[in-house]
């Protein structure tokens, strides 16, 4: 009972420390390593391979704290949290940084103690269904059941969409991505419903991919992003900085193969970015180098995207709204200055 | 302990208040509470402050706003737009519903189990050892994935059930059987059914008595049978069938209509059932041992059947035994369905520490009401087995 006795934990940090404890980069500073919680196991977003590393495009926002923080991207530790159990864990401290395509809603920043530090995936919830029962569209799904995972938000949408369009359907619950998808594939359900992005990985990984489609519906809004404890304003910024560092890269067109070329040479605004003008590591209380080694070591948020979920990847994920600005999608930075 | 044992406290004359043990004992006690109410008061109290400051939501107001998901099995009307309260209800019966079946399975195994031991038979006796070295030393996580994912999830299909006779269905999703529909008229059959039960309590009692008095013995079991049959059929007959069947039926997507049993609770019910049947077989066969041989053959000299004496002689007493064993074994059965949610079987476990307290992340609220439930289902059990336990406890000598 790993979860509750992590409530307890919860419980009891709460109950006897005497004053709430800031200073989470000290923390990280002394032990050297960054705690990040991510997902069990979830293609393209966290995964590990046969040698115990870990990838993905949720992993990359860990990595590139820990490059800011501590110089080196490897310097993580990862927690493989279910959906149920990351909020707990970042509360009892057991996380620094939860990274783990978490939604960003007004219930969780507002009454869990915690702080959503941005999105690094614009997402909705979408449905798979398999090939052969001739579904095109989520209409149709009136009386079917649904793999759901637990503890997500994919529950409540799934309750409005159902009730809003008058149809009934049976929840069938499973507590980690691995279940849902055993679940999906024995027939328990007729439908698995996730976030879209989850969707396609969860596709990749079944016994026969090309037996099972997405619906074209989108039934909610997912912005999903790194989240902090509240009550630590300066490890807020650095999450929330180290997060706009990899999208402010690609904007200004900074990547890990001309890093050190844009760092010397570059034009103002790549310069303040890479630290050799202004002081923006310095106000974080970080190296001057803090978003070159993110860059260097990480790659920008372009590099991060095509790698783990985009056409570099199996997944084949389309930029759409995750492109920059004016490239028609609507990632954004806040100006470097 | 009967107070007679104690060393006697004699009231002090002279002397101090301090000097007397009882008041001095009662001082103690008093220091020793109020300790710890301070302890519990200042560990809520900074978890409460320490919460506020940190922006974390606490109290028991969600417990009245809407929970906004689904449920995939309710024994009491739910549906989105009830309350975290009512979410609490769902789970919580079905912790009930799953402990008291699964109590009620195992025990019959476990006994069943248990006497099989002392068979003559060889095959019965090895199957008896067999089954309680394998299931009791199998971690029962690992029971409940064989039975959900080993087992049931090799049923076929839901477009291709099995049925018998168009009625019955069994897939992946379960099993579904009709539903009998009462009509006007069908509480004359319940009726009748308990005036069959309060005839044939009536008829144990007499029955016994004569025995008692004449020694004469009377078909109790067959008797008890026929009334229990007997008198809800007359009435049926009587009153028309006010019954029908609502009939389980293939739709687009499930099996609608009828009684449907989810494989979660199948799963769970069996693994429960074999994992805790092991302990009470064990439990069975401790009893049995533990009732000297003496007795039996007493019983034989005295011209007792071979069937009468296991019954008579032979487990009432092994009962004394049996009978504390047992009410740990239904209280670890009790936690021990928590594992419903690995497979995701809607108990209080799964419902409200999972999906409750993560959509409203009072974690310590959540977590407080819920073991304080597991609290109160084990010390009801307790209590009703302490019950039984002097039932079957050595009548005493007075
Ligand atoms: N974005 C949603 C859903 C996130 C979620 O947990 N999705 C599942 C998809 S099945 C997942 O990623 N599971 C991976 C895991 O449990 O490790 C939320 O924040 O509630």
């Amino acid at each position: 009972m790993l979860k509750l006795s992590s409530i307890i934990a919860a419980g009891l940090a709460v109950g006897l420390s005497f004053s709430a404890t800031a200073g989470t980069l000290e923390d990280v500073k002394k032990r050297g390593m960054l705690s990040c919680g991510v997902s069990s196991g979830l293609a393209g977003f966290s995964q590990k391979d046969e040698k115990g590393a870990w990838s993905g495009l949720d992993v990359d926002v860990c990595r590139a704290v820990a490059a800011a923080v501590l110089g080196d991207e490897s310097k993580v530790q990862y927690k493989p949290l279910t959906a149920k159990e990351r909020f707990t864990a970042l509360q009892s401290g057991e996380v620094d940084l939860l990274s783990r395509n978490t939604t960003w809603t007004h219930t969780r920043d507002t009454s869990l103690g915690l702080n959503f530090a941005g999105v690094n995936y614009y997402d909705g919830q979408g449905f798979m269904v398999s090939k052969k029962l001739g579904v095109k569209s989520a209409m149709e799904l009136d009386g079917a059941s649904a793999c759901i995972q637990a503890g997500t938000t994919t529950e409540l949408n799934m309750a409005d969409y159902f009730r809003a369009n008058g149809m009934k359907y049976t929840a069938v619950t499973f507590d980690t991505s691995d279940l849902t998808r055993q679940g999906f594939e024995s027939g328990r359900c007729d439908v698995l419903t996730s976030d879209q992005s989850q969707l396609y990985a969860i596709r990749i990984g079944l016994k026969d991919p090309s037996s099972a489609m997405v619906l074209p519906e989108v039934i909610s809004k997912e912005p999903l992003g790194p989240v902090v404890s509240q009550g630590d304003d300066a490890w807020f910024n650095i999450v929330r900085w180290s997060m706009f560092a990899l999208i402010e890269a690609e904007f200004l067109g900074v990547n890990s193969a001309n890093v050190d070329k844009m760092k010397a040479e570059g034009k103002p605004g790549q310069k303040r970015l890479l630290g050799t003008e202004g002081d923006a590591g310095e106000k974080l209380g970080l190296s001057a180098d803090w978003a070159y080694n993110i860059v260097k070591q990480v790659g920008n948020y372009g590099e991060s995207f095509e790698r783990n979920v985009g056409m570099g990847s199996p997944l084949k994920i389309a930029r759409g709204l995750n492109a920059q600005w004016n490239q028609g999608g609507i990632l954004y930075s806040p100006p470097v200055r | 302990m009967s107070k007679e044992h104690m060393p006697e406290v004699r009231p002090v004359k002279s002397g101090s208040f301090f000097n007397n043990p009882r008041n001095r004992a009662l001082i103690y006690q008093a220091i020793l509470l109020f300790g710890l109410g301070f302890f519990f008061y200042t560990i809520v109290s900074n978890a409460l402050s320490n919460m506020e400051a940190r922006g974390i939501k606490s109290g028991f107001g969600f417990l009245f706003t809407t929970s906004g998901f689904d449920i995939l099995m309710s024994l009491v009307d739910y549906s989105a737009t009830d309350t975290y309260g009512r979410t609490f209800l769902v789970g919580l019966l079905n912790t009930i519903l799953v402990s008291i079946i699964g109590i009620f399975l195992a025990t019959i195994v476990g006994f069943l189990m248990g006497v099989a031991y002392f068979s003559p038979n060889w095959l019965i006796k090895r199957l008896s050892i067999v089954y309680v070295e394998t299931f009791r030393n199998i971690p029962l996580l690992l029971q409940v994935f064989f039975w959900y994912f080993a087992v049931l999830a090799a049923l076929p299909d839901v477009r291709d059930s099995i049925s018998f006779g168009e009625s019955v269905f069994l897939n992946v999703r379960g099993l579904f059987f009709p539903e009998i529909i009462d009509e006007a008229g069908s509480g004359f059959v319940y009726a009748a059914l308990a005036a069959a039960i309060v005839a044939i309590i009536v008829l144990r009692k007499w029955a016994h008595k004569r025995q008692d008095e004449t020694g004469d013995q009377f078909p109790v079991f067959l008797t008890s049978i026929g009334i229990l049959i007997g008198l809800p059929l007359l009435a049926l007959i009587v009153s028309g069938n006010p019954f029908h069947l609502e009939y389980p039926e293939a739709s687009r997507f499930n099996i609608r209509g009828g009684i449907s049993v989810i494989p979660e609770l199948m799963a769970l019910t069996l693994a429960l059932t074999v994992y805790t049947g092991a302990f009470i077989a064990e439990a069975v066969r401790a009893g049995v041992q533990s009732v000297p041989h003496g007795q039996t053959e007493a019983a034989r000299s005295i011209g007792l059947k071979e069937s009468r004496i296991m019954s008579l002689i032979v487990v009432p007493q092994a009962m004394r035994v049996i009978v504390p064993l047992l009410n740990s074994e239904y209280q670890s059965l009790v936690k021990n369905s928590t594992l419903a949610t690995a497979i995701g079987y809607p108990d209080l476990f799964t419902v409200f520490v999972g999906t409750s307290l993560n959509q409203t992340g009072q974690a310590i609220e959540i977590v407080f009401m819920t073991m304080a439930v597991y609290f109160v289902i084990n010390m009801t059990i307790s209590f009703l087995m302490n019950r039984v336990n002097d039932s079957v406890a050595l009548a005493e000598r007075k």
